[in-house]
Protein backbone atom coordinates (compact mmCIF):
# COMPACT_ATOMS: atom_id res chain seq x y z
CA UNK A 1 0.00 0.00 0.00
CA UNK A 2 2.70 2.45 0.99
CA UNK A 3 4.65 1.50 -2.07
CA UNK A 4 1.61 2.14 -4.22
CA UNK A 5 1.16 5.63 -2.82
CA UNK A 6 4.85 6.33 -3.26
CA UNK A 7 4.59 5.19 -6.86
CA UNK A 8 1.50 7.32 -7.47
CA UNK A 9 3.29 10.36 -6.07
CA UNK A 10 6.37 9.67 -8.15
CA UNK A 11 4.24 9.44 -11.27
CA UNK A 12 2.62 12.78 -10.52
CA UNK A 13 5.95 14.45 -9.78
CA UNK A 14 7.63 13.14 -12.90
CA UNK A 15 4.73 13.98 -15.21
CA UNK A 16 4.19 17.46 -13.76
CA UNK A 17 7.88 18.13 -13.94
CA UNK A 18 7.82 17.07 -17.57
CA UNK A 19 4.90 19.37 -18.41
CA UNK A 20 6.51 22.36 -16.74
CA UNK A 21 9.82 21.73 -18.35
CA UNK A 22 8.38 21.28 -21.80
CA UNK A 23 6.33 24.41 -21.40
CA UNK A 24 9.26 26.60 -20.52
CA UNK A 25 12.05 24.99 -22.41
CA UNK A 26 11.55 26.55 -25.79
CA UNK A 27 10.18 29.92 -24.80
CA UNK A 28 12.44 32.81 -23.97
CA UNK A 29 10.05 34.74 -21.75
CA UNK A 30 8.89 31.61 -19.95
CA UNK A 31 7.03 32.52 -16.79
CA UNK A 32 5.92 35.91 -18.12
CA UNK A 33 3.59 34.20 -20.56
CA UNK A 34 1.53 32.64 -17.82
CA UNK A 35 0.71 36.07 -16.37
CA UNK A 36 0.51 37.86 -19.72
CA UNK A 37 -2.86 36.41 -20.59
CA UNK A 38 -4.83 37.34 -17.46
CA UNK A 39 -3.12 40.76 -17.44
CA UNK A 40 -4.10 41.36 -21.03
CA UNK A 41 -7.68 40.29 -20.30
CA UNK A 42 -7.78 42.63 -17.34
CA UNK A 43 -6.56 45.44 -19.57
CA UNK A 44 -9.24 44.76 -22.19
CA UNK A 45 -12.04 44.66 -19.63
CA UNK A 46 -10.67 47.81 -18.00
CA UNK A 47 -10.82 49.60 -21.37
CA UNK A 48 -14.31 48.38 -22.15
CA UNK A 49 -16.00 48.81 -18.80
CA UNK A 50 -14.10 51.55 -17.02
CA UNK A 51 -12.96 53.84 -19.82
CA UNK A 52 -15.74 53.37 -22.36
CA UNK A 53 -18.77 52.36 -20.34
CA UNK A 54 -17.68 54.10 -17.14
CA UNK A 55 -18.85 51.50 -14.70
CA UNK A 56 -18.78 52.77 -11.12
CA UNK A 57 -16.59 50.21 -9.40
CA UNK A 58 -13.81 51.30 -7.13
CA UNK A 59 -10.24 50.30 -8.06
CA UNK A 60 -11.55 48.43 -11.05
CA UNK A 61 -8.16 47.19 -12.31
CA UNK A 62 -7.32 45.63 -8.98
CA UNK A 63 -10.84 44.25 -8.78
CA UNK A 64 -10.45 42.60 -12.17
CA UNK A 65 -7.05 41.11 -11.47
CA UNK A 66 -8.15 39.65 -8.14
CA UNK A 67 -10.93 37.80 -9.93
CA UNK A 68 -9.29 36.94 -13.23
CA UNK A 69 -6.17 35.21 -11.93
CA UNK A 70 -8.00 32.45 -10.02
CA UNK A 71 -10.48 32.14 -12.88
CA UNK A 72 -7.64 31.57 -15.32
CA UNK A 73 -6.49 28.57 -13.32
CA UNK A 74 -9.99 27.14 -13.46
CA UNK A 75 -10.51 27.92 -17.14
CA UNK A 76 -7.08 26.76 -18.34
CA UNK A 77 -7.27 23.45 -16.52
CA UNK A 78 -10.79 22.68 -17.64
CA UNK A 79 -10.16 23.98 -21.14
CA UNK A 80 -7.37 21.46 -21.67
CA UNK A 81 -8.97 18.60 -19.76
CA UNK A 82 -11.07 17.17 -22.64
CA UNK A 83 -7.83 16.43 -24.47
CA UNK A 84 -5.93 15.15 -21.44
CA UNK A 85 -6.35 11.45 -22.24
CA UNK A 86 -6.43 11.95 -25.99
CA UNK A 87 -2.96 13.48 -25.89
CA UNK A 88 -1.56 10.42 -24.16
CA UNK A 89 -2.90 7.68 -26.39
CA UNK A 90 0.35 5.79 -26.75
CA UNK A 91 0.97 5.25 -23.05
CA UNK A 92 -2.67 4.55 -22.18
CA UNK A 93 -2.76 1.78 -24.76
CA UNK A 94 0.38 0.11 -23.50
CA UNK A 95 0.85 0.65 -19.79
CA UNK A 96 -1.58 -0.03 -17.01
CA UNK A 97 -0.96 2.88 -14.66
CA UNK A 98 -3.51 4.93 -12.74
CA UNK A 99 -4.90 7.21 -15.41
CA UNK A 100 -6.09 9.80 -12.94
CA UNK A 101 -2.53 11.14 -12.84
CA UNK A 102 -2.92 12.60 -16.32
CA UNK A 103 -5.65 15.16 -15.58
CA UNK A 104 -4.07 15.63 -12.18
CA UNK A 105 -0.78 16.82 -13.65
CA UNK A 106 -2.58 19.29 -15.90
CA UNK A 107 -4.27 20.85 -12.88
CA UNK A 108 -1.11 20.87 -10.78
CA UNK A 109 0.71 22.64 -13.54
CA UNK A 110 -1.91 25.37 -13.76
CA UNK A 111 -2.06 25.59 -9.96
CA UNK A 112 1.67 26.20 -9.99
CA UNK A 113 1.25 29.04 -12.46
CA UNK A 114 -1.50 30.53 -10.36
CA UNK A 115 0.80 30.50 -7.34
CA UNK A 116 3.47 32.23 -9.35
CA UNK A 117 0.98 34.91 -10.38
CA UNK A 118 0.08 35.87 -6.81
CA UNK A 119 3.04 38.28 -6.53
CA UNK A 120 1.46 40.23 -9.39
CA UNK A 121 -1.72 40.59 -7.36
CA UNK A 122 0.36 41.77 -4.40
CA UNK A 123 2.08 44.29 -6.63
CA UNK A 124 -1.27 45.74 -7.71
CA UNK A 125 -2.43 45.84 -4.09
CA UNK A 126 0.55 48.03 -3.27
CA UNK A 127 -0.09 50.23 -6.30
CA UNK A 128 -3.57 50.86 -4.95
CA UNK A 129 -2.23 51.59 -1.50
CA UNK A 130 -3.33 48.33 0.06
CA UNK A 131 -1.40 45.36 1.38
CA UNK A 132 -1.89 41.60 1.75
CA UNK A 133 -3.68 40.50 4.87
CA UNK A 134 -2.19 37.98 7.34
CA UNK A 135 -5.34 35.89 6.92
CA UNK A 136 -4.02 34.84 3.51
CA UNK A 137 -1.76 32.38 5.30
CA UNK A 138 -4.60 30.02 6.18
CA UNK A 139 -7.40 31.02 3.81
CA UNK A 140 -5.33 30.91 0.64
CA UNK A 141 -4.31 27.25 1.02
CA UNK A 142 -7.88 26.37 1.95
CA UNK A 143 -9.28 27.98 -1.18
CA UNK A 144 -6.59 26.35 -3.27
CA UNK A 145 -7.50 22.91 -1.97
CA UNK A 146 -11.20 23.48 -2.58
CA UNK A 147 -10.65 24.79 -6.07
CA UNK A 148 -8.21 21.98 -6.78
CA UNK A 149 -10.76 19.29 -5.92
CA UNK A 150 -13.49 21.08 -7.81
CA UNK A 151 -11.36 21.25 -10.96
CA UNK A 152 -10.21 17.67 -10.51
CA UNK A 153 -13.79 16.44 -10.37
CA UNK A 154 -14.94 18.37 -13.42
CA UNK A 155 -11.82 17.48 -15.30
CA UNK A 156 -12.19 13.74 -14.69
CA UNK A 157 -15.71 14.06 -16.03
CA UNK A 158 -14.73 16.01 -19.13
CA UNK A 159 -11.61 14.02 -19.98
CA UNK A 160 -13.37 10.65 -19.64
CA UNK A 161 -16.60 11.49 -21.42
CA UNK A 162 -14.86 13.29 -24.25
CA UNK A 163 -13.28 10.01 -25.37
CA UNK A 164 -16.73 8.65 -26.14
CA UNK A 165 -18.43 11.86 -27.15
CA UNK A 166 -15.99 14.11 -28.92
CA UNK A 167 -18.46 16.97 -29.33
CA UNK A 168 -17.85 17.65 -25.68
CA UNK A 169 -14.58 19.45 -26.29
CA UNK A 170 -16.40 22.08 -28.39
CA UNK A 171 -19.18 22.33 -25.86
CA UNK A 172 -16.70 22.71 -23.02
CA UNK A 173 -15.15 25.85 -24.44
CA UNK A 174 -18.57 27.44 -25.01
CA UNK A 175 -19.70 26.46 -21.53
CA UNK A 176 -16.57 27.98 -20.03
CA UNK A 177 -17.24 31.27 -21.81
CA UNK A 178 -20.83 31.29 -20.57
CA UNK A 179 -19.74 30.40 -17.08
CA UNK A 180 -17.25 33.24 -17.08
CA UNK A 181 -19.92 35.88 -17.74
CA UNK A 182 -22.39 34.25 -15.34
CA UNK A 183 -19.86 34.38 -12.54
CA UNK A 184 -19.24 37.62 -10.66
CA UNK A 185 -15.73 38.29 -11.94
CA UNK A 186 -16.19 41.36 -14.12
CA UNK A 187 -18.83 42.69 -11.77
CA UNK A 188 -19.46 42.40 -8.03
CA UNK A 189 -22.27 40.09 -6.96
CA UNK A 190 -24.07 43.10 -5.48
CA UNK A 191 -24.64 44.51 -8.96
CA UNK A 192 -26.67 41.46 -10.00
CA UNK A 193 -30.38 42.47 -10.03
CA UNK A 194 -32.43 41.25 -7.08
CA UNK A 195 -34.54 38.76 -9.02
CA UNK A 196 -31.47 37.10 -10.53
CA UNK A 197 -29.57 36.88 -7.23
CA UNK A 198 -30.91 33.41 -6.29
CA UNK A 199 -29.57 32.05 -9.59
CA UNK A 200 -26.02 32.71 -8.42
CA UNK A 201 -26.44 29.86 -5.97
CA UNK A 202 -26.70 27.42 -8.87
CA UNK A 203 -23.38 28.47 -10.30
CA UNK A 204 -20.84 26.07 -8.79
CA UNK A 205 -17.90 28.40 -9.32
CA UNK A 206 -19.52 31.65 -8.16
CA UNK A 207 -18.88 31.18 -4.42
CA UNK A 208 -15.24 30.20 -4.82
CA UNK A 209 -14.50 33.03 -7.24
CA UNK A 210 -16.19 35.52 -4.92
CA UNK A 211 -14.16 34.17 -2.04
CA UNK A 212 -10.90 34.59 -3.95
CA UNK A 213 -11.66 38.20 -4.77
CA UNK A 214 -12.77 39.04 -1.27
CA UNK A 215 -9.67 37.43 0.11
CA UNK A 216 -7.33 39.37 -2.16
CA UNK A 217 -9.11 42.72 -1.78
CA UNK A 218 -10.12 42.69 1.88
CA UNK A 219 -8.47 39.68 3.51
CA UNK A 220 -11.86 38.46 4.70
CA UNK A 221 -14.13 35.83 3.20
CA UNK A 222 -17.70 34.83 3.79
CA UNK A 223 -17.68 31.42 5.58
CA UNK A 224 -20.98 30.57 3.89
CA UNK A 225 -19.34 30.94 0.46
CA UNK A 226 -16.50 28.67 1.48
CA UNK A 227 -18.90 26.06 2.78
CA UNK A 228 -20.97 26.10 -0.41
CA UNK A 229 -17.85 25.86 -2.60
CA UNK A 230 -16.68 22.93 -0.55
CA UNK A 231 -19.99 21.16 -1.14
CA UNK A 232 -19.79 21.86 -4.87
CA UNK A 233 -16.18 20.63 -4.95
CA UNK A 234 -17.07 17.38 -3.22
CA UNK A 235 -20.06 16.86 -5.51
CA UNK A 236 -17.88 17.44 -8.57
CA UNK A 237 -15.26 15.05 -7.24
CA UNK A 238 -17.75 12.27 -6.54
CA UNK A 239 -19.48 12.69 -9.88
CA UNK A 240 -16.23 12.95 -11.85
CA UNK A 241 -14.64 9.98 -10.15
CA UNK A 242 -17.68 7.78 -10.60
CA UNK A 243 -17.89 8.55 -14.29
CA UNK A 244 -14.18 7.98 -14.63
CA UNK A 245 -14.44 4.64 -12.81
CA UNK A 246 -17.22 3.38 -15.00
CA UNK A 247 -15.50 4.38 -18.24
CA UNK A 248 -11.79 3.98 -17.58
CA UNK A 249 -11.57 0.27 -18.39
CA UNK A 250 -12.70 1.08 -21.92
CA UNK A 251 -10.13 3.83 -22.56
CA UNK A 252 -7.65 1.52 -24.25
CA UNK A 253 -10.25 0.08 -26.62
CA UNK A 254 -11.63 3.35 -27.84
CA UNK A 255 -8.39 5.25 -28.30
CA UNK B 1 6.08 -27.91 -14.95
CA UNK B 2 6.11 -24.95 -12.58
CA UNK B 3 3.09 -22.89 -11.65
CA UNK B 4 1.39 -20.81 -14.36
CA UNK B 5 1.85 -17.04 -14.13
CA UNK B 6 -0.42 -16.13 -17.01
CA UNK B 7 -3.74 -17.88 -17.48
CA UNK B 8 -6.18 -17.25 -20.31
CA UNK B 9 -9.41 -19.08 -19.62
CA UNK B 10 -11.84 -19.12 -22.56
CA UNK B 11 -11.14 -15.50 -23.33
CA UNK B 12 -13.23 -13.66 -25.88
CA UNK B 13 -12.61 -10.03 -26.65
CA UNK B 14 -15.15 -7.99 -28.53
CA UNK B 15 -14.51 -4.39 -29.41
CA UNK B 16 -17.48 -2.16 -29.93
CA UNK B 17 -17.00 0.03 -32.97
CA UNK B 18 -17.50 3.63 -32.13
CA UNK B 19 -17.71 5.01 -35.63
CA UNK B 20 -21.37 6.00 -35.27
CA UNK B 21 -20.26 9.17 -33.57
CA UNK B 22 -18.22 10.28 -36.51
CA UNK B 23 -21.15 10.46 -38.92
CA UNK B 24 -22.35 13.50 -37.08
CA UNK B 25 -25.58 14.33 -35.36
CA UNK B 26 -27.49 15.23 -38.53
CA UNK B 27 -26.80 11.89 -40.12
CA UNK B 28 -27.61 10.11 -36.94
CA UNK B 29 -30.98 11.80 -36.47
CA UNK B 30 -32.10 11.56 -40.08
CA UNK B 31 -31.48 7.83 -40.22
CA UNK B 32 -32.41 7.12 -36.65
CA UNK B 33 -33.64 3.50 -36.84
CA UNK B 34 -30.78 2.45 -39.06
CA UNK B 35 -28.23 4.37 -37.04
CA UNK B 36 -29.52 2.85 -33.83
CA UNK B 37 -29.18 -0.63 -35.26
CA UNK B 38 -25.63 -0.17 -36.39
CA UNK B 39 -24.86 1.35 -33.03
CA UNK B 40 -26.03 -1.79 -31.31
CA UNK B 41 -24.61 -4.29 -33.76
CA UNK B 42 -21.33 -2.83 -34.87
CA UNK B 43 -18.93 -5.00 -32.99
CA UNK B 44 -15.65 -6.46 -33.84
CA UNK B 45 -14.45 -9.73 -32.44
CA UNK B 46 -10.71 -9.76 -31.87
CA UNK B 47 -10.34 -13.00 -29.92
CA UNK B 48 -12.67 -15.96 -29.66
CA UNK B 49 -12.56 -18.51 -26.86
CA UNK B 50 -8.81 -18.49 -26.35
CA UNK B 51 -7.30 -20.58 -23.60
CA UNK B 52 -3.68 -21.12 -22.72
CA UNK B 53 -1.30 -20.80 -19.80
CA UNK B 54 2.25 -19.58 -19.52
CA UNK B 55 4.45 -21.15 -16.87
CA UNK B 56 6.89 -19.22 -14.75
CA UNK B 57 10.18 -18.68 -16.54
CA UNK B 58 8.81 -19.73 -19.89
CA UNK B 59 9.58 -17.79 -23.06
CA UNK B 60 6.50 -17.77 -25.21
CA UNK B 61 6.44 -16.59 -28.79
CA UNK B 62 3.23 -15.38 -30.39
CA UNK B 63 3.02 -15.41 -34.16
CA UNK B 64 0.27 -14.98 -36.69
CA UNK B 65 -0.89 -12.77 -39.52
CA UNK B 66 -1.79 -9.12 -39.07
CA UNK B 67 -5.10 -8.80 -37.28
CA UNK B 68 -5.03 -12.31 -35.88
CA UNK B 69 -5.32 -11.04 -32.31
CA UNK B 70 -1.72 -10.87 -31.17
CA UNK B 71 -1.71 -7.30 -29.91
CA UNK B 72 -5.10 -7.74 -28.26
CA UNK B 73 -3.62 -10.67 -26.37
CA UNK B 74 -0.74 -8.51 -25.18
CA UNK B 75 -3.16 -5.74 -24.18
CA UNK B 76 -5.14 -8.22 -22.10
CA UNK B 77 -1.97 -9.46 -20.42
CA UNK B 78 -0.80 -5.93 -19.69
CA UNK B 79 -4.16 -5.19 -18.09
CA UNK B 80 -5.08 -2.27 -20.32
CA UNK B 81 -7.91 -4.27 -21.86
CA UNK B 82 -10.57 -6.31 -20.13
CA UNK B 83 -11.88 -9.57 -21.63
CA UNK B 84 -15.50 -9.54 -22.79
CA UNK B 85 -15.91 -13.14 -21.72
CA UNK B 86 -13.67 -15.53 -19.87
CA UNK B 87 -10.90 -14.76 -17.45
CA UNK B 88 -7.35 -13.48 -17.62
CA UNK B 89 -5.13 -14.02 -14.59
CA UNK B 90 -1.66 -12.56 -14.39
CA UNK B 91 0.59 -13.05 -11.38
CA UNK B 92 3.58 -10.84 -10.75
CA UNK B 93 4.90 -7.51 -11.89
CA UNK B 94 4.44 -7.08 -15.58
CA UNK B 95 6.48 -4.81 -17.81
CA UNK B 96 5.13 -3.97 -21.19
CA UNK B 97 7.70 -3.11 -23.74
CA UNK B 98 6.72 0.25 -25.10
CA UNK B 99 6.81 0.84 -28.77
CA UNK B 100 9.90 2.82 -29.57
CA UNK B 101 9.69 5.88 -27.44
CA UNK B 102 5.93 5.79 -27.08
CA UNK B 103 6.20 7.71 -23.86
CA UNK B 104 9.24 9.75 -24.75
CA UNK B 105 8.85 13.46 -25.04
CA UNK B 106 10.79 15.04 -27.91
CA UNK B 107 11.75 18.21 -26.04
CA UNK B 108 13.22 16.49 -23.03
CA UNK B 109 16.79 15.27 -22.96
CA UNK B 110 17.68 11.60 -23.08
CA UNK B 111 18.47 11.57 -19.37
CA UNK B 112 15.14 13.19 -18.48
CA UNK B 113 13.30 10.75 -20.68
CA UNK B 114 14.95 7.84 -18.89
CA UNK B 115 13.44 9.00 -15.60
CA UNK B 116 10.05 9.62 -17.19
CA UNK B 117 9.96 6.28 -18.94
CA UNK B 118 11.31 4.33 -15.99
CA UNK B 119 8.61 5.67 -13.69
CA UNK B 120 5.86 5.07 -16.24
CA UNK B 121 7.05 1.50 -16.52
CA UNK B 122 6.71 0.93 -12.83
CA UNK B 123 9.92 1.97 -11.08
CA UNK B 124 10.03 4.60 -8.38
CA UNK B 125 12.11 7.71 -8.97
CA UNK B 126 14.89 6.65 -6.64
CA UNK B 127 15.13 3.27 -8.34
CA UNK B 128 15.49 4.90 -11.74
CA UNK B 129 18.05 7.37 -10.49
CA UNK B 130 20.14 4.58 -9.03
CA UNK B 131 20.14 2.81 -12.37
CA UNK B 132 20.41 5.90 -14.56
CA UNK B 133 24.17 5.66 -15.09
CA UNK B 134 23.92 2.01 -16.00
CA UNK B 135 21.11 2.73 -18.43
CA UNK B 136 23.03 5.55 -20.08
CA UNK B 137 26.10 3.40 -20.40
CA UNK B 138 24.13 0.51 -21.83
CA UNK B 139 22.55 2.76 -24.46
CA UNK B 140 25.99 3.95 -25.70
CA UNK B 141 24.46 7.27 -26.61
CA UNK B 142 27.35 9.20 -25.08
CA UNK B 143 27.20 12.98 -24.95
CA UNK B 144 23.88 13.05 -26.75
CA UNK B 145 22.24 11.99 -23.51
CA UNK B 146 21.95 15.66 -22.50
CA UNK B 147 20.41 16.72 -25.80
CA UNK B 148 16.68 16.80 -26.48
CA UNK B 149 15.72 13.54 -28.10
CA UNK B 150 14.04 15.19 -31.06
CA UNK B 151 17.50 15.40 -32.61
CA UNK B 152 18.15 11.68 -32.07
CA UNK B 153 18.20 9.28 -34.96
CA UNK B 154 15.64 6.50 -34.87
CA UNK B 155 18.36 4.05 -33.99
CA UNK B 156 19.38 6.11 -30.99
CA UNK B 157 15.77 6.32 -29.85
CA UNK B 158 15.50 2.56 -30.08
CA UNK B 159 18.64 2.18 -28.02
CA UNK B 160 17.34 4.49 -25.36
CA UNK B 161 13.99 2.72 -25.23
CA UNK B 162 15.51 -0.71 -24.97
CA UNK B 163 18.06 0.38 -22.40
CA UNK B 164 15.34 1.53 -20.02
CA UNK B 165 13.45 -1.73 -20.34
CA UNK B 166 16.65 -3.72 -20.02
CA UNK B 167 17.11 -2.35 -16.52
CA UNK B 168 13.63 -2.96 -15.24
CA UNK B 169 13.10 -5.70 -12.75
CA UNK B 170 9.94 -7.43 -13.96
CA UNK B 171 8.48 -10.86 -13.33
CA UNK B 172 6.89 -10.90 -16.75
CA UNK B 173 8.16 -9.08 -19.81
CA UNK B 174 5.92 -8.34 -22.77
CA UNK B 175 7.68 -7.57 -26.00
CA UNK B 176 5.88 -6.35 -29.06
CA UNK B 177 7.99 -6.44 -32.19
CA UNK B 178 10.91 -4.25 -31.29
CA UNK B 179 13.97 -6.39 -31.54
CA UNK B 180 14.67 -5.19 -35.04
CA UNK B 181 15.74 -1.82 -33.70
CA UNK B 182 19.26 -0.51 -33.76
CA UNK B 183 22.31 -1.71 -35.61
CA UNK B 184 23.62 -5.27 -35.63
CA UNK B 185 25.88 -4.68 -32.70
CA UNK B 186 23.15 -3.28 -30.53
CA UNK B 187 20.78 -6.03 -31.57
CA UNK B 188 23.31 -8.53 -30.36
CA UNK B 189 23.44 -6.72 -27.06
CA UNK B 190 19.65 -6.80 -26.87
CA UNK B 191 19.65 -10.54 -27.39
CA UNK B 192 22.25 -11.04 -24.73
CA UNK B 193 20.15 -9.04 -22.34
CA UNK B 194 17.08 -11.09 -23.22
CA UNK B 195 19.02 -14.24 -22.47
CA UNK B 196 20.04 -12.84 -19.11
CA UNK B 197 16.39 -12.13 -18.36
CA UNK B 198 15.55 -15.68 -19.28
CA UNK B 199 18.28 -17.14 -17.16
CA UNK B 200 17.19 -15.11 -14.16
CA UNK B 201 13.74 -16.67 -14.41
CA UNK B 202 11.78 -13.83 -16.02
CA UNK B 203 8.75 -14.99 -17.96
CA UNK B 204 8.71 -13.58 -21.47
CA UNK B 205 6.01 -13.12 -24.05
CA UNK B 206 7.29 -12.11 -27.43
CA UNK B 207 5.11 -11.00 -30.32
CA UNK B 208 7.04 -10.92 -33.54
CA UNK B 209 7.07 -11.54 -37.25
CA UNK B 210 10.68 -12.61 -37.20
CA UNK B 211 10.76 -16.40 -37.26
CA UNK B 212 14.46 -16.32 -36.46
CA UNK B 213 13.82 -14.53 -33.17
CA UNK B 214 11.09 -16.98 -32.32
CA UNK B 215 13.33 -19.94 -32.91
CA UNK B 216 16.32 -18.59 -30.99
CA UNK B 217 14.55 -17.01 -28.02
CA UNK B 218 11.38 -18.96 -27.36
CA UNK B 219 10.81 -22.39 -25.97
CA UNK B 220 7.16 -22.45 -26.96
CA UNK B 221 5.13 -20.78 -29.69
CA UNK B 222 1.46 -20.04 -30.10
CA UNK B 223 0.16 -19.36 -33.57
CA UNK B 224 -2.91 -17.17 -33.72
CA UNK B 225 -5.15 -17.47 -36.73
CA UNK B 226 -8.66 -16.15 -37.29
CA UNK B 227 -8.91 -14.90 -33.70
CA UNK B 228 -8.18 -18.23 -32.09
CA UNK B 229 -5.22 -20.41 -31.27
CA UNK B 230 -4.37 -22.43 -34.34
CA UNK B 231 -1.39 -24.22 -32.92
CA UNK B 232 0.52 -24.34 -29.67
CA UNK B 233 3.78 -26.20 -29.47
CA UNK B 234 7.54 -26.16 -29.84
CA UNK B 235 9.02 -23.42 -32.06
CA UNK B 236 10.39 -25.67 -34.82
CA UNK B 237 7.07 -27.36 -35.57
CA UNK B 238 4.86 -24.32 -35.27
CA UNK B 239 7.10 -22.11 -37.38
CA UNK B 240 7.41 -24.77 -40.05
CA UNK B 241 3.65 -25.15 -40.37
CA UNK B 242 3.07 -21.40 -40.20
CA UNK B 243 5.54 -20.89 -43.01
CA UNK B 244 4.06 -23.54 -45.22
CA UNK B 245 0.55 -22.19 -44.66
CA UNK B 246 1.78 -18.78 -45.81
CA UNK B 247 3.24 -20.43 -48.91
CA UNK B 248 6.83 -19.82 -47.90
CA UNK B 249 9.26 -22.71 -47.83
CA UNK B 250 10.59 -23.98 -44.54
Amino acid sequence: MRKKIQYYLDLIIVLTHKELKVRYKSSFLGYLWSIAQPLCLAFVFFLAFKIVMRVQIEDYTLFLIAGLFPWQWFANSLGSSPLAFLNNVSIIKKVNFPRTVIPLTVILQDAFHFLLSIPVIVLFLFIYGKSPSPSWIYILPLLMVIQFFMIFGFSLLLSSVNLFFRDLERMASILLTLLFYFTPILYPETMVPQNFQPLLKFNPVAPIMMSWRNLFLTGAVNPGDIFVSLLYALAALVLGYRVYRSLSWRFAEIL
Amino acid sequence: MSEPVIVFDKVTKIFPLYHHMTGGLKNFLFHLPKAWNTLKNSKFEALRDVSFTVAKGEALGIIGRNGAGKSTTLGLMAGVLKPSEGKVVVKGRISPFLELGASFHPDLTGAENIILNGVLLGMTRSQVRKKADEIIEFSEIGDFIDQPIRIYSSGMLARLGFSVVAHLDPDILLIDEILQAGDIEFQKKCFQRMWEFRKSGVTMVLVTHSMENVKTLCDRVIWFDQRTVRMDGNPQDVVALYRSSAGIGP
